[in-house]
């Protein structure tokens, strides 16, 4: 249960560069110590262990960039939101941006309920490491996207599960034929159940070689908006940096 | 060639913890290199996460950035499925910051915080694609440097490091910088050039410089080869703490370390005098830091960092004389913004010190630890770690009373005259700590850390033959038997066979670097990870090199031997040294000399300093230090026994 003076917020940043390679903690980390540093109204939980109330969303594997994270956190006062990346720019290290930052309404649902869809660009590789033949997986995504059923199977806890991947797949398109490592998929997934690098080394003898999040999408009545458009107070002015 | 990153990022998405290769820490440097200007690498020679916190690395890497001649950058040992990567594609070691490769450097320096890192030395010049031994590098070969408190004995990697920085690094570094900048400038011809004049400067040991001649199995003379270079190198000294209020800017990880917080250091050398400890031997005298300063130094870290903890370091901080003011300060200065605690890593036994942690941990109290170090007071006298049961109870009782419910006690075992009732002591401790601990909570909990004593060179104790493997395995044995049945207490020790080892390197002689340098080429590195040590290694290359580890280890030494450091000092006199072990094979204590008369050591007199303290009273509570309540010492609180009899008594009762 939120007190009245909770001013719940949501930030967009991207993950561009060297820190690809920090995990989700170690960002969340980053993050929180930049709000400290920032001297941001942090609001925190009550108890013997206060900590601040922010909820990360989708964790990023580690080792891709992404255009479109997204965070929800709590203030104990109303600011202005527009300053916030320049701020934060100089208590984070380079290549973690906040680029944007909304006021949410009270209540509004959380961001790993809350998206339902994600956007991929992977450069993908052959099983040598080298870059893959643009006709061999334009076929393999050919024959995906036409399969009713695709099995995948992954290791959990030590057993191995296969599942039907195919309910999780919405689109596969080949936008690049060479990004000099291998082509360039975008794929648009379900925001869990499957994983790029799954869905790649399912299709084929195909392996993801870099990837990077393009968008998350908050889906309402069948319409696809950005997590910064919907539950909000006010509209958004879109970030400045690019 | 002087940006590896293109090479290092492919490799990277294969690797554990990719994050610790990338740099990027608030407080990180970029500093531009050029021909007129000295690169130093500063390499700490374990992983990223052990390394980087490392106080004295960071020192140096701002007072050699704030230069207008120098720059440094850092790198770290490479875990080994990255290095693994690195030797199949050809790429060399690297430093964090700008990703140069090492060998671009002009400097190598490492830091030795401890004995069983000396592979790993080896391995990190070996990926620079440096030679490993000094004799074959050439003039266009980085000088490799080592300094740390490792340093103090270094011959073991005598034939491996260029030239020892002894003792404090603040000043030096900057007269290193100009001997060979200048020759660097001068076009770096030969080799022994710059080695000679490096030796000219006070507290840099030269090992090429010095003839070792041997007499049987030991040492006859160690002599400089030249007139100009010093017989005995002495350790440098800075006198005021005051003026070097360095890290300024502690490095912020964006991954998780070890002592992962701010660190301020409060005072930096040590009076207690307890024997065993090298620390507190060879970084006298006491230097403490003004109040003011160490305030806004933790002020200042605090806001520039992010973090919410700080440490106050020091090698016994509840006896910094500015602790109260400080103290009060923390608890004044929360801001709402979620508090920061503090912590002080070497607690003092007695309640006195409880009483300064309480005030601080409002919140967060789990656990407090202790260090009596031996189990009976007999053997505490011979180490001179004057702690009474009666502080150690005060202590234990104060911090149950006040909401902790764990205890962490730290013990050494294979001290000098121990017998098995000493080491049964502990568990009697442990045993008695535990009941105190279920009046007030029964979770109460007493986990007893237990190392097998490696004697250091430069203390008292550098005469004293080491407990071999199978005697530490059977005190051990001894304290599990005992305390097995006490679910209370927990028992952990650190491996007989490291202790061993470390014994090996941190009194063996120039003879041991060919011992190293064999187990480092059978691919022993990383010997501080239990799950790569190799005691076998060690022995199979001691019989190789033909010599006895044992003659090393666990052989007591006479006071005509020529030690393999004795061409290296602290100031301690020899028979100052030599006088404390007969000391403490006769049971007796020396009181702490910062509220006591002066023993001369030798340290304050050679040098000409003085301990640099606040206040020349002893601080409240317990007996440290002062040696006035020896007397008191084994006699046990009466309303201890009669609530939980220890088993000793309670047979002698049956």
């Amino acid at each position: 249960m939120r007190s009245t003076a909770a001013h719940p917020a949501r930030l967009h940043y991207r993950k561009h560069g060297k820190v690809r390679f920090l995990g989700h903690r170690d960002v969340a980390r980053n993050l929180e110590r930049a709000f400290r540093i920032a001297r941001l109204p942090l609001a925190f939980s009550e108890g013997f262990h206060p900590h601040p109330k922010i909820s990360f969303g989708l964790a990023l594997t580690t080792g891709f960039e992404s255009d479109a994270e997204y965070l929800d956190v709590e203030f104990t006062e109303a600011f202005d939101l527009h300053a916030l990346p320049a701020v934060l720019r100089a208590a984070l290290p380079d290549g973690l941006d906040v680029v944007a930052a909304v006021w949410l309404d009270d209540g509004a649902p959380a961001l790993q309920e809350a998206v339902s869809s994600v956007v991929w660009e992977v450069e993908v590789v052959g099983a040598d490491d080298q870059p893959a033949d643009p006709c061999a997986l334009a076929r393999a995504v050919a024959d995906a996207l036409a399969a009713p059923t695709i099995e995948c199977t992954k290791v959990r806890k030590g057993r191995s599960h296969t599942d039907d991947i195919r309910p999780c797949i919405r689109r596969i398109v080949i936008v690049s034929p060479d990004s000099g490592r291998g082509p360039v998929l975008e794929l648009e997934l379900t925001s869990s159940g499957v994983k790029p690098a799954e869905v790649v080394s399912a299709i084929g003898p195909f392996a993801v070689a870099r990837g990077r999040r393009t968008h998350q999408y908050i889906e309402r009545d069948g319409v696809r908006h950005s997590p910064l458009h919907v539950d909000v107070r006010a509209p958004i002015a879109e970030a400045i940096a690019s | 060639m002087s940006n590896l990153w293109p090479r290092i990022e492919p490799l990277l998405a294969k690797v554990e913890k990719p994050a610790r290769y990338i740099g990027m820490e608030r407080g990180a440097q970029s500093p531009g290199h050029g021909p007129g200007t000295l690169a130093w690498l500063l390499l700490y020679p374990d992983t990223y996460e052990i390394g980087l916190p490392n106080q004295g690395l960071q020192i140096l890497y701002e007072i050699l950035n704030e230069r207008d001649d120098t720059v440094a950058e850092r790198s770290y040992a490479p875990w080994r499925d990255l290095e693994a990567l690195m030797r199949a594609s050809g790429t060399p070691l690297f430093s964090v910051d700008t990703h140069r490769s090492a060998a671009d450097f002009d400097i190598l320096a490492f830091n030795l915080s401890a004995e069983l890192i000396a592979t790993n030395l080896l391995n990190l010049v070996d990926l620079a694609g440096v030679p490993v031994r000094n004799e074959d590098r050439k003039p266009d070969h980085p000088l490799v440097i080592a300094g740390g408190h490792c340093a103090f004995n270094p011959e073991p990697l005598a034939d491996y490091v260029d030239a020892f920085v002894i003792g404090d690094g603040e000043e030096v570094v900057g007269e290193v910088s100009e001997v060979v900048g200048a020759w660097k400038r001068g076009g770096r011809a030969r080799r022994e050039a710059v080695l000679r004049d490096l030796a000219t400067i006070p507290g840099v040991y030269v090992p090429a410089l010095y003839d070792v001649e041997y007499d049987g199995a030991g040492i006859a003379a160690v002599t400089p080869r030249f007139a100009d270079v010093p017989a005995l190198v002495d350790k440098r000294t800075i006198a005021d703490l005051d003026a070097w209020p360095y890290p300024k800017q502690q490095l912020v990880p964006l991954i998780e370390v070890v002592h992962d917080r701010l660190n301020v250091e409060v005072f930096r050398g040590c009076t207690r005098g307890c024997r065993f400890c090298q620390a507190g031997m060879i970084t006298r005298p006491v230097r403490e830091r003004s109040a003011d300063t160490v305030r806004t130094m933790v002020s200042e870290g605090l806001r520039r960092s992010g973090y919410d903890e700080v440490a106050l370091t020091s090698l016994s901080t509840a006896d910094f004389s500015g602790i109260e003011r400080v103290v009060a300060d923390l608890v004044s200065d929360q801001d709402g913004t979620g508090g920061v605690s503090v912590s002080l890593p070497s607690l003092r036994v007695d309640a006195f010190t409880v009483g300064i942690a309480s005030e601080i941990q409002k919140v967060r109290r789990t656990g407090l630890t202790f260090a009596p170090e031996a189990g009976s007071w007999r053997l505490r006298q011979v180490i001179n770690k004057l702690v009474l049961e009666a502080d150690l109870y005060a202590a234990v009782d104060a911090a149950f009373s006040q909401g902790w419910r764990r205890v962490k006690l730290y013990f050494l075992t294979g001290l000098p005259t121990e017998m098995d009732a000493d080491t049964l002591g502990i568990a009697e401790l442990a045993q008695q700590c535990a009941a105190i601990g279920r009046q007030h909570t029964k979770q109460a909990s007493v986990t007893v850390s237990v190392g097998g004593f490696v004697p250091k060179a430069h203390t008292p104790f550098q005469w004293f033959g080491q407990n071999g493997v199978d005697e530490l395995v059977r005190k051990v044995g001894l304290l599990r038997s005992e305390l097995r049945a006490n679910r209370a207490v927990q028992l952990k020790w650190h491996d007989p066979a490291a202790s061993f080892v470390e014994g090996l390197l941190s009194r063996g002689d120039r003879r041991v670097g060919r011992v190293v340098e064999r187990v480092w080429r059978s691919g022993g590195t990383f010997q501080e990870w239990s799950e790569h040590f190799s005691l076998d290694r060690w022995l199979d290359a001691c019989a190789a090199e033909g010599l006895d580890p044992e003659w090393f280890t666990t052989r007591h030494r006479d006071e005509r031997e020529v030690l393999p450091w004795d061409h290296i000092t602290a100031g301690l006199h020899k028979d100052f040294l030599w006088q404390d072990w007969q000391s403490a094979l006769a049971e007796h204590g020396l009181p702490d000399c910062r509220w006591t008369p002066c023993y001369d050591c030798g340290v304050c007199t050679d040098y000409a300093l003085e301990h640099v303290v606040a206040s020349p009273v002893a601080p409240a509570g317990g007996s440290q230090g002062t040696g006035q309540d020896l007397s008191r010492g084994g006699e046990m609180p009466i309303r201890f026994l009669a609530t939980k009899p220890i088993s000793a008594t309670a047979g002698v009762s049956a």
